[in-house]
């Protein structure tokens, strides 16, 4: 390869992991693991409703961990940019959720209450 | 076989319809026409269309908005004139059924294809030549971006004549949007333009994103890249931040539509107000998408056009960071009036307000630019002056409906229509037609008539207030938008002085296609041959006007911000490297494009029902994609011997010393 390439010195200059066959088989196992475990927990439950929910959440953001460590490689090799993105990247989910979740809540409470009430 | 399609779904009865329709038909025609008399669908194929170059992708984006511009604005003129003569008796023209979609198809249409083509197109135009790199990180991505924004506009346009757009207005709000009270084809036209269309957005956001980052010449630190890279940088974190939302948002309502789900129904356990709410959260960003590329355009313009450098740069790129992270704060006041408590609207009234600030650090930073400097009033500079006014007046309006009182008041009135008017034309348009005026030179190696460009300029400013005053007005005295009929006698006037306004910003579009085309048939005589008409300060002006397709013959090293200038003033610039080397450039490719034909038969497909045809287009269009995956020639070398060719005809066109 041409070291002065557009495309090469992005993808070959960072020192951080590509992955292999093994590391790729592995990740979709667990994902899909993950992925049956959510499911079977609503088809067959066997947790009370408040639990299945928390259940899901929680096997929904373990996946998301095992899919940024074996496709994305992201490790703590990884480099600074990879990080800033990274946090950015938490810190918008948080505000679009945590938002959600409060804006929403008052509309039950507010909308929904004055239905019942009056 | 055909799903719902019949030959009932093309309205033959409308004659409005059916003329835009003919119209559209004709001209395709009569351009092909003039295509094959010239003999020019090999150079349009090789040059054009299957092109990686970011340069002429970004061409192509910019005809793409500037087309699609004139039927967004033709739009404009409809509901205009509908407006100002359906008062009282009379019912207008427009029936309620084809206004619904007029409107809708404005908003649709200027937003996703007129504004966001523009942003990509000057963002793959000058980017990668500010930061000194031969292309972009991804150059067949860049390709597929642009023909899947295409795709989508192309799907926009079919609905004009097949079937029907949305009649939703541009948010397409549950339920209204849903398949219970929408049960005709125009939202499910909207939806599978807005995928395929947005697919491609988020692909330049993450290609530029990775460009910025990875492919800036030696030396060039982040806090000495140009504004306008800056801009472009914050504007690809908001794409990649939020297109993700609409995506995942309108993927719900297909859903709802197409398998009977019930996210954003009343029954069942979904809700309508999540929709509203998910919305708005891509869309707040949105408007940050448009704005900030104009206002880097507006920082170079400033700096270029005072010859001075930019006042306080480091506030400037720390304004729009912040004003990229705020962004994501603010979006319920879009909706103060859903029925959140007061806790919850006056948080997202007092962070609205908060974002005004680093907004208005940048007015202060483009005035204290021009003070004492030497001001040459080209129109770039005119735009940006016009743009510092009306964007003032357009803020403060936005300030005032950020408090939650007041827009009870005017929800949805056409003080709000005034307002997000005065920002994004007088904000975002006005930039892009100044980074229009500024780097077409750069682009074709001539420059664009000024007295023209004058006149189109003063046209659109005038012709804005007209147009736009009379709605403040009009809000206040409690008109809501998109009404397909007038109640009261009383706002005629005002209505009638709107339409005056819109037809003299309709000669300010004129203008601007005559501007270009008088430009371009006495290019002879307007021709630039430096390659630095405007005696720029940064390192797009280094090169010969339109750069050779490899952009620099030697990668250039960065010492500071404003770095041509700084050639320049060490007398620099003429002297010719001392020898050339190979470079390495990636290979035009029709994937692309391919892919992009296929995802439109997809769209078309959904849209009507055909299943057999989705089928195929999405397995084409994933085929194709695979097949490139595994295309391992696509890439080749270009022997210094042309390099040196191409650059000595440059430094003796440009009247300096070869070797």
């Amino acid at each position: 390869m041409h070291d002065d390439t557009p495309t090469a010195r992005t993808a070959h200059d960072s020192q951080a992991s590509h992955g292999s066959v093994g590391s790729y088989t592995l990740g979709f196992a667990l994902s899909a693991l993950l992925t049956v475990a959510a499911f079977a927990l609503v088809m067959r439950p066997v947790l009370s409703r408040e639990l299945t929910l928390a259940a899901i959440v929680i096997l929904a953001v373990v996946q998301i961990v095992v899919q940024m460590y074996y496709f994305l490689h992201l490790d703590r090799r990884s480099e600074r940019w990879n990080f800033i993105s990274l946090y950015f990247t938490i810190l918008i989910v948080a505000i679009l959720v945590g938002g959600s979740l409060w804006i929403m809540s008052h509309l039950a409470h507010d909308v929904m209450g004055m239905g019942i009430e009056g | 076989m055909f799903g719902k399609l019949t030959l009932d779904a093309i309205p033959f009865h409308d004659p409005i319809i059916m003329g835009a329709g003919a119209g559209v038909m004709l001209g395709g025609l009569a351009l092909a026409a003039l295509v094959t008399r010239l003999g020019r669908w090999r150079w349009l194929w090789t040059e054009y269309i299957t092109s990686v170059d970011h340069k002429k992708i970004g061409i192509m984006y910019i005809v793409l908005a500037l087309v699609m511009l004139l039927r967004g604005f033709a739009d404009a003129v409809m509901m205009r004139t509908h407006q100002m003569i359906a008062v009282g008796e009379n019912t207008g023209y427009l029936p309620p059924e084809h206004y619904d979609q007029v409107f809708t198809a404005h908003g649709v249409i200027m937003i996703f294809f007129v504004a966001m083509p523009f942003v990509a197109g000057l963002t793959n135009l000058i980017v990668p030549l500010q930061i000194g790199a031969r292309d972009v990180a991804y150059p067949f991505l860049n390709s597929l971006s642009f023909w899947l924004t295409a795709s989508g506009a192309a799907l926009v346009n079919v609905s004009l004549v097949v079937g029907e757009f949305a009649k939703t207005g541009w948010a397409a709000y549950p339920p209204l949007s849903g398949i219970a009270y929408s049960p005709d084809v125009g939202v499910d036209y909207y939806i599978w333009s807005l995928q395929i269309a947005g697919l491609g957005s988020l692909l330049t956001g993450v290609n530029f994103f990775v460009t910025i980052l990875r492919m800036r010449a030696p030396g060039m630190k982040l806090m000495e890249m140009p504004i306008f890279t800056w801009s472009a940088l914050c504007t690809n974190v908001l794409i990649i931040a939020a297109f993700p939302i609409l995506t995942v948002t309108l993927a719900l309502l297909g859903m709802d539509r197409y398998l009977d789900a019930h996210f954003f129904t009343n029954d069942l356990g979904g809700s309508q107000m999540m929709y509203v709410n998910l919305f708005w959260a891509w869309g707040h960003p949105e408007v940050y998408i448009l704005i900030l590329p104009a206002f880097g355009i507006f920082s170079e313009v400033t700096a270029t056009f005072s010859e001075k450098r930019l006042f306080g740069y480091r506030f400037m790129v720390w304004a729009l960071v912040g004003i990229t992270v705020l962004s994501f704060v603010v979006w319920l006041h879009h909706f103060f009036t859903m029925g959140a408590g007061a806790n919850v609207n006056a948080f997202f009234g007092i962070s609205t307000m908060f974002i005004a600030i680093p907004t208005g650090v940048k007015v202060f930073n483009w005035l204290f630019t021009m003070y004492r400097g030497r001001l040459h009033f080209t129109p770039p500079l005119l735009w940006t002056i016009g743009f510092i006014v009306t964007f003032a007046i357009g803020g403060m309006t936005g300030v005032l409906l950020a408090m939650p009182g007041a827009d009870f008041v005017l929800h949805n009135s056409l003080f709000l229509v005034a307002h997000f008017h005065n920002v994004i034309i007088g904000g975002a348009l006005f930039g892009y037609l100044a980074g229009l005026n500024y780097w077409f030179p750069k682009a074709f190696g001539f420059t664009l008539d000024e007295r023209l460009g004058k006149a189109s300029f003063w046209c659109w400013l005038v012709g804005f207030y007209i147009a736009f005053m009379p709605l403040y007005a009009l809000g206040l005295m409690g008109m809501t938008r998109r009404l397909n009929h007038i109640a009261d006698p009383a706002w005629q006037p005002w209505l009638i002085a709107a339409s005056v306004g819109t037809a003299i910003i309709g000669l300010g579009v004129v203008l601007t296609v005559v501007q270009l085309v008088v430009s371009i048939r006495n290019r002879a005589q307007r021709l630039d041959l430096t390659g630095d008409p405007w005696n720029g300060r940064t390192l797009e002006w280094s090169m010969a006007s339109p750069p050779p397709f490899y952009n620099f013959a030697r990668i250039p090293e960065v010492y500071g911000i404003d770095s041509w200038n700084a050639s320049k003033a060490r007398g620099e610039q003429i002297s010719p490297p001392a020898d050339y080397a190979d470079i390495h450039m990636p290979r035009n490719t029709a994937v692309g494009f391919v892919i992009s034909g296929f995802l439109t038969a997809f769209g078309f497909a959904m849209v009507w029902h055909i299943w057999w045809l989705a089928i195929a287009g999405a397995l084409g269009a994933v085929a194709s994609f695979v097949w490139r995956a595994f295309d391992r020639d696509v890439d080749y070398m270009v022997p210094a011997a042309e390099v040196r060719r191409i650059e000595e005809a440059h430094l003796v066109r440009a009247g300096g010393e070869a070797r």
